[in-house]
């Protein structure tokens, strides 16, 4: 199958001389819903910079459904809609304008343009706002009004940098639900980064986690959700001790006198744990995951890759 | 882009740039009408009165044009200088980097925008000055092709203003230390004959001066200049311009990092 995005040998050294990114390859498949994960300052917003031309990159090559961005620029624009990390669009303008104007960037003709706009304010829940200057708009609001932007001209490939910022528990649930279904129905390949991976895990099919320039991890969600091979459980104890138990054949670790930390690897019974505890007499009231799984590997992965990479460095 | 995308894209550009100075009147079209009232009442009128002739005409119709050129001059250039600046300093000019459009075609837009604020300004303050004399013009196309390459000159000159400017008072410094000294220098109040021959020719080398004389030669049919060769030389300033803004934009220097 075609890529919607091919990224070769990408590096970029800021003008300060801060390498970036070190090398980046990425392919992500038509149709793909791809989520790229990374730590603060790991590059993602520079990778996705790159391909909307806001960075010039400094070595590499960039295709957009095959094509070339530096030899047809102008066609593989065509195919992109961005939505960048940062609010971008004039404060002072109204809403509907800002969108009517984009589509003019692409030479929509004014009727279609119209009508598109129109549709896409009422889908992303802006109709009401549509005569509203774009500053009177909350957060969330003004993250959708940048999603109904870049949606205009019909892209095949829309990258979204951080889409679900600041945005509240509901609404960020009705953009996934719009997110699935344009991916779905409507064939877009969509790349996001962000920092919430349940978000990733529920909407993503392939994953990759940038650090410090580098891709550390290109796999499959369902991939690397197999990789998670130890989980750890907080119990909460019916009455505080002062010493950590032995638990055979288990990690465990006496948090604050009430709670015990207990890590199960793959294959372990978390039953057996529970029956040395009460050999001991100590009764667990109740129990819950320490934090989200995906986060602790996320994390591992992390730290891994800093630990290579600093092994590496010279000082 | 085909031809019907670009001119829909151009236009779109024209279309936000003018819709934003009108929105802005009060700060665009205003303040010049009432400066150059000013200039008409005081310099004109009072004290043009006892002046009397300035190269065979009338005091008061002899600054006309000149005055008429330095609002055209200062609005081209900064609706493009601040306009274009905004746009960088808000980011919205990352939706018009994205997009498929050329350089070339932003760069037009602008130019165009400004240029439309520019003449703006300038029919207005020829509506003003009718109050105070009769315009009796003798070259009108002469007239109107120098005062719209001049439009478009220094619409192209606020356009690289802003595509350097790193913070708002970059902007204003061109205007304030560079236009309106060479402006007044070029000949709107006088002509520059009654300088000294040597200030004649450092007057010489300031390009205000051509476009100021070139415009009044199409009004009043006097000038201190050979006006063929200032037509010449406005189009090759736009030339050169144009190249520069444009190598500046394919370097993305102070757009993209
Ligand atoms: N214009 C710039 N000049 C110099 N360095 C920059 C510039 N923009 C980004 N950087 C640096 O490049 C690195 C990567 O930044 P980038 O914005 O790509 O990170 P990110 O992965 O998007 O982080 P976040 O999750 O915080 O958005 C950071 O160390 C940042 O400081
Ligand atoms: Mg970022």
């Amino acid at each position: 199958m075609q890529s919607a995005l091919s990224i070769r040998g990408l590096t970029k050294v800021y003008d300060n001389s801060f390498h970036a990114l070190k090398g980046i390859d990425l392919e992500v498949p038509e149709g793909d819903f791809f989520a790229l994960l990374g730590p603060n300052g790991a590059g993602k917003s520079t990778t996705l910079g790159v391909v909307s031309s806001l960075v010039r990159k400094t070595a590499g090559k960039v295709s957009i459904y095959g094509i070339d961005v530096d030899r047809e620029f102008a066609r593989a624009r065509y195919y992109l809609g961005v939505v960048p990390q940062e609010f971008n669009f004039n404060q002072f303008e109204k809403v509907e304008d800002i969108i009517l104007t984009q589509a003019g960037y692409y030479g929509i003709p004014r009727q279609k343009a119209v009508k598109r706009t129109h549709q896409l304010l009422e889908d992303l829940g802006l109709w009401d706002k549509r005569h509203d200057a774009a500053r009177q708009l909350s957060g969330g609001m003004k993250r959708r009004l940048m999603i109904a932007r870049a949606l205009v001209h019909g892209p095949r490939l829309l990258i979204l940098d951080e889409p679900t910022a600041g945005v509240d528990i509901e609404l960020r649930r009705s953009m996934w639900q719009y997110m699935k279904r344009i991916n779905e129905q409507e064939g877009v390949t969509i790349i996001l980064t962000t920092h919430y991976l349940e978000e990733a895990e529920s909407l993503c099919r392939n994953i990759a986690i940038i650090n410090h320039g580098e891709i550390v991890q290109n796999t499959s969600m369902r991939e690397l959700l197999s990789q998670l091979s130890q989980e750890t459980f907080v119990l909460d104890l019916a009455e505080p001790i002062t010493q950590c138990p032995a638990v055979e054949g288990f990690d465990v670790e006496l948090v604050d006198g009430g709670q015990l930390m207990l890590s199960v690897d793959k294959g372990q019974r978390i039953n057996d744990a529970f029956a040395r505890l009460s050999e001991q007499h100590i009764e667990v009231v109740s129990m819950r995951n320490r934090a989200n799984r995906l986060e602790e590997l996320f994390v591992r992965l992390v730290e891994e890759s800093s630990d290579e990479t600093t092994k590496g460095e010279i000082r | 882009m085909n031809t019907t995308q670009l001119l829909i894209a151009l236009w779109t550009i024209v279309r936000s740039e003018i819709r934003r100075f009108m929105r802005i009147w009060p700060q665009t079209l205003l303040p010049p009408s009432i400066t150059m009232t000013m200039y008409f009442i005081i310099f004109g009128n009072l004290i043009g009165s006892r002046i009397g002739q300035m190269d065979g005409v009338n005091y008061m119709e002899y600054i006309v044009p000149g005055l008429i050129m330095m609002s055209v001059i200062t609005n081209s250039y900064s609706n493009v200088a601040s306009s274009f600046f905004g746009s960088k300093f808000q980011r919205s000019v990352e939706e018009m980097i994205i997009s498929p459009m050329p350089n070339a075609l932003v760069l037009s837009g602008f130019v165009i925008g400004g240029a439309a604020r520019g003449l703006a300004v300038g029919l207005i303050v020829t509506a003003v000055s009718l109050f105070f004399t009769d315009l009796d013009m003798q070259h009108p196309i002469l007239t109107l092709l120098v005062v719209v390459m001049t439009a478009i000159l220094f619409s192209i000159g606020g356009f690289i203003n802003a595509l350097l400017g790193k913070k708002f008072d970059d902007i204003s410094i061109v205007p304030i230390f560079v236009l309106t000294p060479l402006t007044y220098l070029g000949g709107v109040f006088y002509s520059i004959h009654t300088l000294p021959a040597f200030w004649q020719h450092v007057s010489l080398i300031n390009p205000i001066l051509y476009m100021v004389n070139t415009f009044r030669y199409g009004i009043l049919g006097v000038s201190d200049i050979n006006v063929g060769a200032a037509v010449g030389a406005i189009a090759i300033f736009i030339v050169i311009f144009f190249a520069c803004a444009m190598w500046l934009l394919r370097r993305g220097k102070g757009l993209r990092s």
